[in-house]
């Protein structure tokens, strides 16, 4: 990619904070082909369409020579986690991990972890008394989802803080930007995750426990189901912590909705929905590729190209959202793509779901905001898995 | 007066009757209060529930996971209408703009919807569908006493007509435990919708769930003992097996009859309407008062060479319900058509069956993804060239790309790479659908021919 580029002004740090500018330049042109021959799409119905459409793959090996390959596995590596293959083999995975998970054969799986997650809520906010300012990624996003994908593995709580650490050097990999020591990094980090996994699967092999890994030991090949415990904490991690504070931002710049909330709790669906559309944890998705010539809106996609479905972009395409910049939690049929479409939907929407509804009312009710400390606050690195590196508000008070 | 002025009248002050008290009643009623209609509303239905919801009838609330009394439809506003229900309608006078009912009530209208959808097809025999053991299954009530029969202790349960009503009870049973036959006068299930060549793989699934499948066979009787129960059922290869429950399920039957003599274009077949879900009258001529929807309605389709098509489907009983009543309160150029893609799912044995397009006009058929012997795959059936329907098994999440194929006249086969494409090349087979002439169970798409008032419609596909 060449500098000045859209593309590379999105994934310019420079435009971290306010990328939506960015994206409605793009959407005037709804797929864009960038000088390298990567085509970027940014309107709802194209992105939606495409996500849709079997002639694209997310198996990046289908792109020719000298393209970033992001999830093939590299020497020695894993072998590239479901997200990052095509059916068959994607749906094999995919419905194999799907059962002790979700529905329809582990309907209650989830909601059997929503206590222990709010446990975990509760310890967090009982530790902001007395201070009259927090760091709300620090202080109380971050450390949720990692409990909560340790959880649905089945990790022993005391081995949680090694995940942090992977989990960070994991999520810079998928930014485009990452370069070849973010992808290092990333690399090693998924060796020393899969070397304690597969001590921690072959324990559960022998003695089972809660958790999915147990149930899927003996379902899948060690290899498999440790790249797939490696996706889940990248995909489930970093994406929940940025909604979880995107969330709060968002409602303490939009005071008038916050009052609303605070008296009327079951606001917060629509609320959450509305974040998902308004800022989505997962930006835009890089990792697609043409396997034939596919026409969208007037343009022809060639056999090979990569391709970039904009997905914050998408969710403020007008033509699908009236007034689309405006935060507007009343909004109605909010199909956003916050959480992908097709087949590669977002896995863990259900879970990332309840713990922005165990996290963010709770929130609410219990902390009396005063107000931002840093508008715009400081950003992550990654354009892709945007969000605030802290997010320092001052407050006022705590109830019980 | 200008007939703008007559439309703002009407959404002031005028009257609608809808007769027909379901799923497209009652999205219909919803639409005209949402779009501004003030005047007054009759929702006429002959069951005594209020709209009701039934999909799940022949799934879960035969599993005891859902009360058949709990499948009320929700209410997306309030309606501000007069219910009346429990009784039928019984003729429309177009003249006088009544509508009378069994009871001898008359309702009139200045705008009337007929929503009245379609009823199981009886089991030919009166005596022997009367025999305590015997059920179709239709109605809120039919699914209650279904239920209630199968978890009360029986052991085998007949199945007559393997369409997706019949294959979904057959499912439900084997659920419970029970051991069911499955009589199938096609050759094998899921024919008259799919064809013969993804029949084969619907009838591996029912044998594999260890169903005692038997097709290219007809019931030729059920026999009762003294007490008017169900004890045999005799086939037409000879032989006869020991029954206590016997489920008929062959297809529906247009709830028309009520319009005989009316002059509106109503037969077994449908409805005839326009695009407009305006119905023509017996010469073809479209009436301006009159409009149907839902299963008993049949209108021309464009991508499908503009026969009439009735659909006897959820999501067109909805879309053509708030069309029909779009226009019914709107001024001419206002009106929208109908052009609704065809679409329906089932689950049984596990599966999820889904299909768009219009699949009995399919000449050839590829497997475009997955693989038929893995009971997951897309395929794709071709009309002249173009591509005209998609059925899927448990992978419906690609058919919304298939319906854009469908719209935009797609070329067929399909040449292009696609992911889970198993083969380099695809071989167009030829789909076996059974001859259009013989009648079979429950295709959910029927193409009813050219003519609004045709009340005999004989279509022949023109295979290649």
């Amino acid at each position: 990619m060449t500098s000045g580029t859209i593309a590379a002004q999105i994934t310019d740090y420079a435009n971290r904070a306010d990328p939506y500018p960015l994206f409605a330049e793009l959407r005037e042109q709804p797929v864009r082909r960038e000088d390298d021959g990567t085509y970027l799409v940014s309107t709802y119905y194209e992105v939606r369409s495409l996500a849709n459409d079997p002639r694209l793959s997310n198996d990046t090996s289908n792109r020719p020579p000298g393209y970033t390959r992001v999830g093939q596995p590299v020497e020695s590596g894993l072998p590239p986690s479901f997200i990052f293959t095509d059916p068959p083999v994607h749906d094999r995975l995919r419905d194999t991990i799907n059962r002790p998970f979700g529905p329809p054969h582990s309907p209650r799986f989830l909601d059997g972890l929503r206590g222990g997650l709010a446990e975990v809520v509760t310890e967090l906010l009982d530790a902001f008394e007395g201070k009259d300012q927090v760091d709300i990624v620090e202080d109380f996003a971050y450390p949720l989802p990692v409990t909560a994908i340790c959880k649905v593995l089945g990790v022993p709580r005391e081995d949680e803080p090694r995940f942090h650490g992977w989990a960070d050097a994991l999520a810079s990999s998928l930014d485009p930007q990452a370069g070849e020591d973010g992808q290092g990094k990333a690399q090693r980090a998924r060796q020393d995750m899969g070397a304690y996994l597969a001590d921690l699967i072959e324990t559960k092999r022998r003695r089972p426990g809660p958790g999915i890994l147990s149930a899927l030991a003996p379902e899948m090949t060690p290899a498999d189901l440790e790249a797939t415990a490696v996706l889940l904490l990248v995909a489930g991690h970093e994406t929940t912590v940025n909604a979880i504070t995107n969330t709060t931002l968002t409602l303490l710049r939009h005071p008038d909705v916050l009052e609303r909330f605070q008296k009327d709790p079951s606001l917060a669906v629509p609320l959450i929905e509305e974040v998902l559309r308004y800022e989505p944890p997962v930006q835009f998705v890089p990792w697609t590729t043409a396997l034939a010539d596919i026409d969208v809106a007037d343009t022809t996609i060639p056999e090979g190209s990569p391709v970039w479905l904009m997905l914050a972009a998408a969710n403020r395409d007008p033509r699908r959202f009236e007034d689309p910049d405006r935060f507007d939690p009343d909004r109605e049929d909010n199909e956003h793509l916050g959480f992908y479409t097709g087949i590669h939907y977002c896995f863990g929407a259900p879970l990332a779901r309840m713990e922005l509804h165990v996290a963010v009312p709770e929130l609410f009710r219990r902390v009396t905001f005063s107000r931002l400390l840093e508008d715009p606050p400081p950003y992550r690195a990654n354009a892709v898995l945007r969000g605030p590196r802290h997010l320092p508000v001052a407050i006022e008070g705590l109830t019980a | 007066m200008s007939a703008d002025t007559d439309v703002e009248v009407l959404r002031r002050q005028g009257r609608i009757v809808v007769v027909g008290a379901s799923l497209a009643g009652l999205r219909a009623a919803e639409t005209l209060r949402e779009q501004g209609f003030a005047g007054s509303l009759t929702m006429i239905g002959d069951e005594p529930y209020e709209p009701y919801d039934r999909p799940p009838l022949s799934k879960q609330a035969l599993l005891g996971r859902a009360r058949p009394e709990d499948t009320a439809l929700p209410r997306r506003r309030d309606i501000d209408a007069e219910w009346r229900l429990g009784v039928a309608a019984e003729s429309l006078d177009r003249d006088t703009r009544q509508v009378r009912l069994t009871n001898g009530d008359t309702v009139p209208y200045d705008r009337l919807l007929i929503t009245t959808g379609t009823r199981a097809r009886p089991w030919f025999h009166p005596e022997e569908a009367a025999l305590d053991g015997v059920f179709v299954l239709r109605t809120r009530d039919d699914s209650a006493r279904l239920h209630r029969k199968l978890t009360g202790g029986v052991s085998r349960v007949l199945v007559i007509g393997a369409g997706f009503t019949g294959s979904e009870v057959a499912s439900a049973c084997r659920e419970l435990g029970l051991e069911v036959t499955v009589a199938e006068r096609g050759p094998a299930p899921l024919v008259g919708a799919l064809g013969g060549v993804i029949g084969a793989v619907a009838d591996r699934l029912q044998r594999k769930h260890g169903v005692d499948l038997r097709c290219g066979i007809s019931v030729t009787a059920l026999e009762g003992d003294d007490m008017g129960r169900l004890k045999r059922a005799h086939l037409s290869d000879g032989s006869a097996i020991e029954v206590e429950v016997a489920v008929v399920s062959l297809g529906a039957m247009r709830n028309t009859e009520w319009l005989a003599g009316s002059g509106v274009a109503a037969g077994p077949r449908g409805i005839a309407c326009d695009a407009g879900c305006r119905v023509f009258d017996v010469n073809g001529i479209v009436t301006d008062d009159i409009y149907a929807a839902g299963d008993v309605a049949r209108s021309p389709h464009p991508l499908f060479d503009y026969q009439f098509l009735a659909l006897e489907h959820w999501g067109n009983a909805v879309e053509q319900a708030e069309i029909a009543a779009h226009n019914m309160i709107c001024a001419g150029p206002d009106r929208r058509p109908h052009l609704w893609l065809p679409m329906f799912w089932s689950t049984q044995f596990g599966v999820n069956i889904k299909s768009v397009g219009v699949p009995p006009l399919g000449d050839q058929l590829v497997v475009a993804q997955g693989a038929l012997d893995e009971a997951r795959f897309v395929a794709v059936y071709g009309y002249r060239g173009r591509v005209i329907a998609a059925a899927s098994f448990d992978r419906a999440k690609w058919l919304g790309f298939y319906g854009q194929q469908i719209a935009s006249g797609a070329p067929f086969p399909p040449e292009y790479r696609a992911v889970d494409r198993r083969t380099e090349t695809l071989h167009p087979i030829d789909p076996a659908f059974p001859d259009p002439h013989l009648p079979t169970h429950g295709p959910t798409v029927t193409l009813t021919g050219h003519s609004p008032s045709e009340r005999r419609v004989t279509f022949v596909p023109s295979h290649a």
